[in-house]
């Protein structure tokens, strides 16, 4: 195909991924550059009868006026990344010298938000996938033997959680384990403590975040399992078959081999979804406890009258490095796949 | 011999049966029981003392004078304004996928046709792209849509959803384009077809089984969609997902849970549907990408 004619046909969908994707990650990193700027202030004298007194006010016209000369606000450098929102170095360097034990060091530096974020957020991408690939792999296994007029129902009833969205999904099991609902209350009633509650513990939150998380996940790693079973060589499974290898060790030794890079795939998807962790940190209200980077950024930017551009920006540029870090060993294999292809 | 393989032991079925069912209640439990506690009050979906209320409708009983009600659906498509989340909701999906096919199909089918090195980078680049999490890039957007006064409407959105859908649209669509054969269109240019004759006359007419699944992951892109939703539309111009969470949260609808409840069924309803229908393409389209390598 010619450069002219390709150019004409990639142009339209070329633009639109440039403008609205390419473009806004370039405008996110110059807002994190940029501060919103801060109020003016004066001096004000009051006079009364029983004397003068001078009092610091906001001047509300000068603020304004700043503003709308510069709706970015102030020039920062790297100064939000540094703040104690972001990284806080400073804050870490302090933690340092003034923590006697690394229990204390590690308590302070977990409390700072960026860190606490990051933690929740690590933790769940890790305790998510393994289990994920796991129980897909379990489920795909089983309803592979069922026999076909039953399978389509039963595939569409597995792939339910995948389709909603996380937020419906979440609130749909947030409302069944509320302490008003059927498996809160159930919960309580069999361990006779009316207290007991998921939301009450941060652990038990973070808990059924991540039970969330892998129900949500479990059919996707499911249904790439389920097709890639159906390409399975059939003669080595003959051949063990014949040799006398009971049905598990044809799973374990010719089966799973054959699905490895099949899991890989799934695990890197998996890291990869996970690490943007939001929704169900709203659905099911767990905001208290548990807040991960993409949670960050929607809370800087939510309140429509203060966005705080800037801190949502160094967020955004901070989760794209965790992505990009992610996102190696997925790139590096289509790099090759496409070699091989040419 | 194939046959003797897959015989399987009486222990194995009944183990294999009760693992089934087992996850099949927990995959789709949650959604009948929502389904079932939205025709009640709150006191039965969420009761504290007795949860067998949900079942009976205890409180329904007395509140409405019958076990079932439809009183949270009709306030929140009337009162609540779920007809107009629904409205835009369709419109914001029809848009989004009408445009992301039809900018997809044309750069999928000009990169699998296209031998020159430079295809490589832009999927690479598109690989890149689809993996950015959507909230960094809605952190880019609201500044500059602030400043043009283009923020809050639905054109705007659907023109972002659009844009955020095209990586996966192309990749998916890139390796669909790949199974047809190039001699079909390579014999209409011999004949005379320009390249645009070629994907109009010979490509167009056997490229539905691939739209149809890059269709079906637009669909769910934007019907589904929270996060560029909520922080890009205005609450007038909510979706349905915005608004169910606006049910829940603001002061202004009293987090008035069993609105919030119903919408949420009469939101996954029609997904639920659309998806029963089209499943074999939705597991195809999954699987493109996966299985091959």
């Amino acid at each position: 195909m010619p450069h002219k004619t390709f150019f004409w046909f990639i142009f339209p969908t070329g633009l639109a991924m440039i403008l609205f994707i390419g473009l806004p990650i370039v405008s996110s990193f110059f807002q994190s550059l940029h501060i919103e700027t801060q109020q003016v202030l004066m001096e004000v004298e009051n006079c009364d009868p029983f004397g003068c007194q001078t009092n610091v006010r906001v001047d509300v016209e000068a603020t304004d006026k700043l503003r709308e000369e510069n709706p970015l606000g102030r020039f920062n450098g790297f100064g939000t990344y540094l703040d104690r929102n972001h990284l806080a170095f400073d804050e870490i360097g302090e933690a340092w010298n003034i923590s006697s034990s690394m229990g204390e060091f590690k308590d302070i530096v977990l409390n700072l938000p960026f860190y606490k974020a990051l933690l929740f957020t690590l933790t769940f991408c890790f305790a998510v996938t393994p289990p994920v690939i796991f129980l897909g792999f379990i489920v795909a296994l089983s309803i592979n033997t069922l026999s076909k007029i039953i399978k389509g129902l039963i595939v569409f009833g597995t792939i339910l959680p995948m389709i909603v969205t996380p937020l419906i999904g979440s609130l749909v099991l947030f409302w069944m384990i509320d302490s008003q609902g059927i498996i809160g209350a159930s919960i309580q009633i069999l361990f006779d403590d009316p207290n007991l509650s998921l939301k009450a513990s941060s652990n038990l939150t973070w808990i059924t975040l991540i039970i969330y998380g892998i129900w949500h996940n479990t059919p996707f790693a499911f249904v790439v399992f389920y097709a890639a079973l159906q390409t399975v060589p059939q003669d080595p499974i003959e051949a063990a078959y014949i040799d006398g290898a009971t049905r598990f060790q044809r799973v374990r030794y010719i089966v799973i081999p054959h699905l490895y890079p099949v899991a890989t795939f799934i695990m890197l998807i998996c890291l990869m979804d996970n690490f943007r962790v939001f929704e169900p940190i709203i659905g099911f209200s767990a905001e208290g406890v548990a807040q991960s980077l993409s949670w960050m950024i929607y809370q800087d930017l939510r309140n429509e009258n203060k966005m705080l551009f800037g801190s949502a920006g160094a967020t955004s540029m901070l989760t794209i490095i965790g992505i990009a870090i992610l996102l190696t060993p997925v790139l590096i294999r289509t790099w090759k796949e496409f070699r091989t292809e040419r | 011999m194939d046959t003797r393989i897959n015989k399987y032991s009486k222990q194995l079925i009944i183990i294999n049966s009760i693992f089934i069912l087992f996850w099949l209640t927990i995959s789709i439990f949650p959604f009948i029981w929502t389904l079932w506690g939205s025709f009640k009050v709150k006191a039965d979906f969420f009761s504290r003392a007795e949860w067998t209320y949900a079942l009976s409708g205890f409180n329904t009983l007395i509140e409405t004078g019958a076990t079932t009600t439809v009183k949270a659906y009709i306030e929140s498509w009337i009162e609540g304004e779920f007809w107009r989340a629904s409205m835009n909701t369709m419109i914001v999906t029809v848009s989004v996928v009408s445009i992301s096919l039809f900018l997809g199909t044309l750069g999928a089918y000009a990169l699998s046709r296209s031998t020159y090195k430079y295809t490589f980078y832009i999927l690479i680049a598109a690989l890149i792209f689809r993996a950015m999490p959507h909230i960094t890039l809605v952190s880019g957007y609201l500044f500059p849509f602030f400043q043009l006064n283009i923020w809050g409407i639905l054109p705007t959105t659907i023109i972002v959803l659009v844009a955020i859908n095209q990586p996966f649209t192309l990749w998916l669509l890139y390796s669909f384009f790949k199974t047809v054969p190039k001699e079909l269109d390579e014999s209409a240019l011999i004949d005379g077809c320009s390249y645009f004759q070629a994907f109009r006359y010979i490509i167009m007419p056997v490229m539905w089984p691939g739209v149809v699944t890059a269709g079906l992951f637009s669909m769910m892109l934007a019907y589904n969609d929270f996060t560029v939703t909520a922080l890009l539309l205005n609450q007038e111009n909510y979706t349905m997902v915005p608004k169910i969470n606006a049910y829940l949260g603001t002061v202004e609808y009293g987090g008035n849970y069993m609105w919030a409840v119903s919408s949420v069924v009469s939101a996954t309803a029609p997904l639920f549907m659309i998806i029963w229908f089209f499943q074999r393409q939705l597991i195809s389209g999954l699987t493109a990408g996966a299985v091959k390598g």
